[in-house]
């Protein structure tokens, strides 16, 4: 998913650097309102954890592998705009010192997998959670489907981008059909660790958890109004 | 607080062992978007990255011969520089947050 140099021209990179840079400007005043004493280490532990489970990919298909990409994850823990800033570490410590993904790509990759996977993954949890009894195991399953879905979209955005800067010119129906086919089975695998590492947060600190908290404390603000 | 401090150690621990050491298990195909820019054709319109000579490059560690030491001690230069960067970056804003009110 980190698109490298080359891919994408620069015009369109330094817009979408542009972007990224005001959604990171927004995140870090979003941020300071949902982070507290104990929220800001467990913030700083998903990026740590987010950035170790990036390295381990998967195989999905023939020849094809993924990782996970964490937005979905990192939106449930800690919410979306601390979720935002974490991914934006991580993806700044890939390019910067381990040449994974490209310098001029980044305002292209942090609009991806920072933004878009990020709030696609927090808005489908909030939506099923609302679907679903207010319990435990519905926190797991939406955080599965929020992990699932949000992966086909941050590939869908790099679509996006080859469609408006893409220094190839192949069919942009081509590369929307072969990136969401991958990025779906990726999304499978994203599906279950993301569910997994939300589950195990649940079961030992259900405390810390934005996307549990969030509910409990709208409830208390309602009784009280 | 006892109880926070064993979470967030035990959770670094789990980082470390993924990035250490289960990283050298990880999947060496091409990603997603790799293979569908191979597939369809605009892989090698793919330019060497900027860094791709500095000593992390690649998630391995430069000078060291042996591959999965190179890659495990990659992976864990990348958790602590990841931690102590997130995490410091959201104290700060905590604090501010705490100072603000």
């Amino acid at each position: 998913m980190h698109i490298p140099d080359g891919f994408i021209d620069i015009p369109t990179s330094l817009a979408f650097a542009g972007l990224s840079a005001s959604g990171i400007a927004l995140s870090l005043k979003g941020a300071k309102s949902s982070l507290d004493e104990k929220t800001a280490p467990l913030a700083g532990l998903t990026a740590t954890f987010i950035f170790a489970v990036q390295m381990l990919n998967f195989p999905v298909a023939a020849g094809t592998s993924g990782h996970l990409l964490g937005g979905a994850l990192a939106a449930v823990l800690v919410g979306p705009w601390a979720a935002s800033l974490a991914l934006t570490v991580v993806l700044l410590m890939q390019a910067l010192l381990f040449a994974d993904g490209g310098l001029s790509a980044l305002g292209l990759n942090i609009f991806n997998m920072s933004f878009l996977g990020v709030w696609v993954g927090y808005a489908i949890f909030i939506i099923i959670k609302k679907l679903l009894p207010k319990n435990k195991s519905s926190i797991s399953v939406a955080a599965f489907l929020a992990g699932l879905i949000s992966v086909p979209c941050a590939a869908a955005g790099f679509v996006l981008q080859y469609a408006i800067g893409g220094t190839a010119t192949f069919s942009i129906t081509q590369v929307l059909t072969a990136m969401l086919g991958t990025h779906i089975l990726i999304g499978i695998g994203e599906g279950f660790i993301t569910a997994l590492a939300v589950g195990a947060v649940m079961a030992t600190r259900s405390d810390l958890v934005y996307g549990y908290k969030g509910t409990t404390q709208i409830l208390e603000t309602g009784v009280r109004e | 607080m006892k109880k926070q401090n064993i979470f967030l150690i035990v959770g670094f621990a789990i980082s470390i062992f993924l990035a250490g050491v289960i990283s050298n298990y990880a999947s060496s195909s091409p990603d997603g978007l790799e293979k569908v820019a191979g597939d369809i054709g605009f892989l090698k319109d793919a330019k060497e990255h900027a860094n791709a000579d500095k000593l992390l490059a690649d998630y391995g560690v430069k000078g060291i011969e042996n591959e999965r030491l190179s890659t495990g001690a990659a992976g864990v230069i990348g958790v602590i520089a990841t931690a102590g960067v997130s995490t410091g970056l959201f104290l700060v804003l905590r604090r501010k947050n705490g100072a603000s009110k």
